[in-house]
């Protein structure tokens, strides 16, 4: 059992979830991932870990609610409990100096690309934050990953930020000036397939963090395989960052609504057992 | 590997000729002259019917009941020379939990049982007793049948179980000496056992957040109910082991952080790992499962009440699962279970090479499974939303006989066809948990990713670090890796005592 320290909504539809995991928190590095569990009946799925604190010994994710376990996690308070919370899983981050590096985040990946930012700048990078919000009410995190950048731009649907494009094409002008030696892309799968195609023919190496359907998180099952250069790869063991020009997206599109029917009918049923007659 | 074609040790000669002697035991044999014994016939154990258990996960076999274990038990001639015991891979002492039960004292039988096999109520259902103990078995050898041991075995301990008189032993007084077991299946369960029984303070870690590894995420409820594992586990926790879930050791924590925080001693038993596949085209479609990936949904995380349960599996229609060991008879028998009109075992050899225990085939067919021999998928072809629909297959026949000593199937030219499957499980074998080897690189590894042992005291070749089970073989048996665990636990006492 773990214990809820802080549960809360940061923007619509994201959260921030701070649980209490002394050990895990000793161990984490950015880049990597928790699996949990939020309740006897729930299935096990991963978040990124998205700040850490090994004094206080806690760990954060930021999550979206998509479906019946991040609904679950949603209605959580400090104090409950989930069964199962274990990590750190994953390879870590390749955190090195390679000059210039672009962050471009978006989702709950605003909160997941912020440890590798952090590290990026502590190893001597020029940081360059890419968040893209789709109005302006989502944006959070600016001043944690402000503090963390050397350049930080927000592209908003309502024009309200920097610009109003998708972050693809931001990435794509700013590529045009500044010359950049990684890009780091954290966030929705398609945010983080554009991004890979933008950089794809400028042949500028861009790392992305993969989130295929888990299981057990320990490369056990197979559940979470991905194509990368054709070859198989297990997400949960060899990645999840993987280099974003190898990686087969139509097939991760695909693998990702494998379950899309049994997902409405678990989320219908879990609504009408909490939320019955409204 | 160890010697398969070890003499039997003095000591179990002795303390077996010991028994023999006893006053009680030559009591029953004069009781009933051999040649009566012989005429009994083997005891059926009563089962669920096939049309009617295909559709639900109770277990299939209901075990003897009362009367008909005293009668089997009767078989056993009680030989001077009792080859079983050689069978067994433990070398339990076989007459005498066998003449327990026929003098009645089932529960002195399950304690017998206990002093070499920790679990016993799960090697009776799961052992492959017809090529171990009841291979060899004299009255096989006289008769053409066998005693049926395991299901005698199995009698017992449940009986112990059900009778609510499980017997505790007296722990040792405390050693002060520290174990991390890492790993909560059936090798890593043994060596806490074991040592918990000798006084010393055992935590088990275990990266699931359910003890058993094999035994509660892969064999499924129709053939070992839950229940009794748990009450396995209970009984271990009662001795005083401690479980920490949910750790990856090698994660969470390492070897190193462990031996800081004080443990003397380590037993590695974290067993297979990474699935095989086939590497064919196509395998990523939508409805391939591993068969560690599609029996974890069902078994562990109960996608069989889903919605209730929230982990979704796919129920096919058409299910074909690839190998012909235990793990693909399980599979096969889950699918159908679930609604399958069809489910096939499609396996690349012939009958007669595969691995599978003689029950489970025997139960498969009953429940109807189809068999597809002599047959290996080439690739899939998926739909519009790239779910699988349809795999290509090649004939093959048997050739020359490989290292393993099994005919090699090869390839008939010309011979495609096409299958049409909505859901196929590979079930062709996994390969050693990779975790701990990769985190802690003083630890010596092989070629395939076992851990390498000293075979007479399941030492790695770090001071203190033992190992046991799928993770030094590759995917074996529940008493393989309890008979490792054995010797692992007695070399780790070794050393524990040794250390000051
Ligand atoms: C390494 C990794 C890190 C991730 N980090 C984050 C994060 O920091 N924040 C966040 O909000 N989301 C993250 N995700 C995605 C998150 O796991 C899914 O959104 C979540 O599982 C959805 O569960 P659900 O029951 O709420 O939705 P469901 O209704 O079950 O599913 C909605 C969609 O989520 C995906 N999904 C479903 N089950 C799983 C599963 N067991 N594992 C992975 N994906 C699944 C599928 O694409 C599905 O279509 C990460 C995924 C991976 C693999
Ligand atoms: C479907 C199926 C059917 C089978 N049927 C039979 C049968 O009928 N008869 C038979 O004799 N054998 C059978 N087997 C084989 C048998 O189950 C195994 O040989 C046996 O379970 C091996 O035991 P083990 O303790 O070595 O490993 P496992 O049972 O695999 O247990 C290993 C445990 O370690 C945990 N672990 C792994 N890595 C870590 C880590 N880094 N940190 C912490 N914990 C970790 C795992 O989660 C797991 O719980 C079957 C196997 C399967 C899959
Ligand atoms: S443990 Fe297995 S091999 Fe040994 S006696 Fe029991 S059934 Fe036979
Ligand atoms: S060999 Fe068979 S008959 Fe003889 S003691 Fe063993 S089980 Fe009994
Ligand atoms: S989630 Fe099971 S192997 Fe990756």
């Amino acid at each position: 059992m773990a214990k809820i320290i802080r549960r809360e909504r940061l923007v619509p539809n994201l959260h921030l979830l701070e649980i209490e995991a002394p050990q895990v928190a000793r161990k984490c590095k950015p880049g990597q991932f928790v699996i949990i569990m939020p309740d006897e009946r729930g299935e096990r799925i991963p978040l990124n870990i998205a700040d850490w604190d090994s004094e206080k010994g806690t760990v954060t994710s930021v999550f979206l609610v998509v479906g019946t376990s991040t609904q679950k996690l949603s209605i959580l308070r400090s104090g409950d409990e989930v069964p199962v919370y274990v990590g750190p899983l994953g390879k870590p981050a390749e955190i090195k100096k390679y000059g210039t590096v672009l962050c471009a985040g978006g989702c709950y990946g605003i909160g997941a690309v912020y440890p590798v930012a952090r590290a990026m700048k502590k190893a001597g990078n020029k940081v360059i934050s890419l968040i893209d919000v789709k109005a302006n009410y989502l944006l959070y995190w600016e001043d944690k990953l402000k503090a963390v950048s050397d350049e930080f731009f927000v592209s908003s649907r309502d024009s309200y930020y920097d610009c109003k494009e998708f972050i693809p094409k931001v990435l794509k002008e700013v590529v045009k000036t500044t010359k950049i030696d990684r890009v780091i892309s954290y966030g929705c799968t398609y945010l983080m397939y554009t991004c890979s195609e933008v950089t794809r023919p400028l042949g500028i190496k861009t790392i992305v963090s993969l989130n295929p359907i888990m299981l057990d998180g320990t490369g056990m099952c197979g559940a979470c395989r991905v194509s990368i250069d054709k070859k198989t790869k297990f997400a949960c063991v060899d990645g999840p960052d993987f280099d974003g020009h190898l990686v087969d997206w139509q097939e991760l599109f695909s693998r990702r609504k494998s379950y899309f029917d049994d997902e409405i009918q678990s989320l219908c049923y879990w609504e009408k057992e909490n939320f019955p007659k409204s | 590997m160890p010697d398969k074609t070890k003499q039997m040790p003095p000591e179990l000669k002795a303390s077996l000729r010991a028994g023999f002697n006893e006053a009680w035991r030559k009591e029953l044999r004069k009781s009933l002259p051999v040649k009566e014994r012989m005429k009994i016939r083997r005891q059926k154990m009563p089962e669920r019917k096939p049309d009617l258990r295909n559709k639900h996960f109770k277990e299939v076999n209901f075990g003897l009941a009362v009367k008909n274990a005293l009668k089997e038990a009767q078989r056993c001639l009680d030989c001077a020379n009792p080859m079983c015991v050689m069978g067994c891979p433990v070398g339990i002492d076989i007459p005498a939990f066998i003449k327990l039960i026929e003098a009645g004292r089932f529960n002195d039988s399950a304690r017998k049982l206990k002093e070499t096999n920790s679990l016993p109520s799960i090697c009776g259902r799961v052992c492959p007793q017809e090529s171990q103990c009841e291979a060899v078995c004299n009255l096989k050898k006289a008769t053409g049948v066998s005693v049926a041991i395991g299901n005698l075995e199995r009698f017992a301990a449940d009986f112990e179980r059900d009778s609510g008189k499980v017997f505790i032993p007296k722990a040792l007084p405390p050693t002060g000496k520290k174990v991390a077991i890492i790993g909560a299946g059936p090798a890593g369960l043994t060596v806490a056992g074991e040592l918990v029984k000798k006084g010393h303070k055992v935590t088990v870690f275990e990266a699931l957040h359910v003890a058993g590894g094999v035994l509660v995420y892969g064999i499924p409820e129709f053939r070992l109910p839950n229940k009794i594992l748990r009450a396995e586990v209970e009984y271990l926790k009662r001795l005083g082991v401690k479980f920490e879930m949910n750790i990856v050791v090698g994660k969470t924590v390492s070897l190193k952080d462990l031996k800081s925080d004080g443990y003397d001693a380590f037993f590695i038993g974290t067993g297979a790992g990474l699935p095989h596949f086939m590497n064919i085209p196509g395998e990523n479609l939508i409805g391939i499962y591993s068969a560690n990936e599609y029996l974890t949904r069902v078994n562990l995380m109960r996608a069989v009440d889903f919605p209730e349960y929230d982990t979704p599996v796919f129920k096919g229609k058409r299910a074909a699962v690839l190998g012909g060991g235990n793990v693909a008879m399980d599979s096969a028998r889950t699918a159908k279970r679930l609604g399958a009109e069809m489910s096939a075992i499609v396996y690349r050899r012939s009958r007669v090479e595969m691995p599978a225990r003689a029950e489970e085939v025997h139960h498969a067919e009953e429940e109807g499974i189809e068999f597809h021999f002599l047959t290996t998928p080439i690739r899939y072809f998926g739909d519009d939303k790239n779910r699988v629909k349809a795999m290509e297959c090649l004939r093959m026949r048997l050739g020359e006989p490989d290292s393993s000593g099994r005919r090699r199937p090869v390839p008939i030219k010309d011979s495609e066809f096409i299958m049409e499957v909505d859901l196929v499980i590979v079930a062709i074998g996994n390969s050693s948990n990779p975790l701990i080897g990769q985190t802690t690189p003083e630890l010596e590894v092989g070629k395939w990713g076992n851990v390498e042992v000293d075979w007479d005291t399941m030492a790695t070749n770090m001071e203190g670090v033992y190992a046991g089970g799928d993770i030094i073989r590759g995917g074996a048996t529940v008493i393989l890796a309890m008979g490792d665990a054995r010797i692992a636990a007695a070399g780790m006492h070794k050393y524990l005592s040794s250390k000051k």
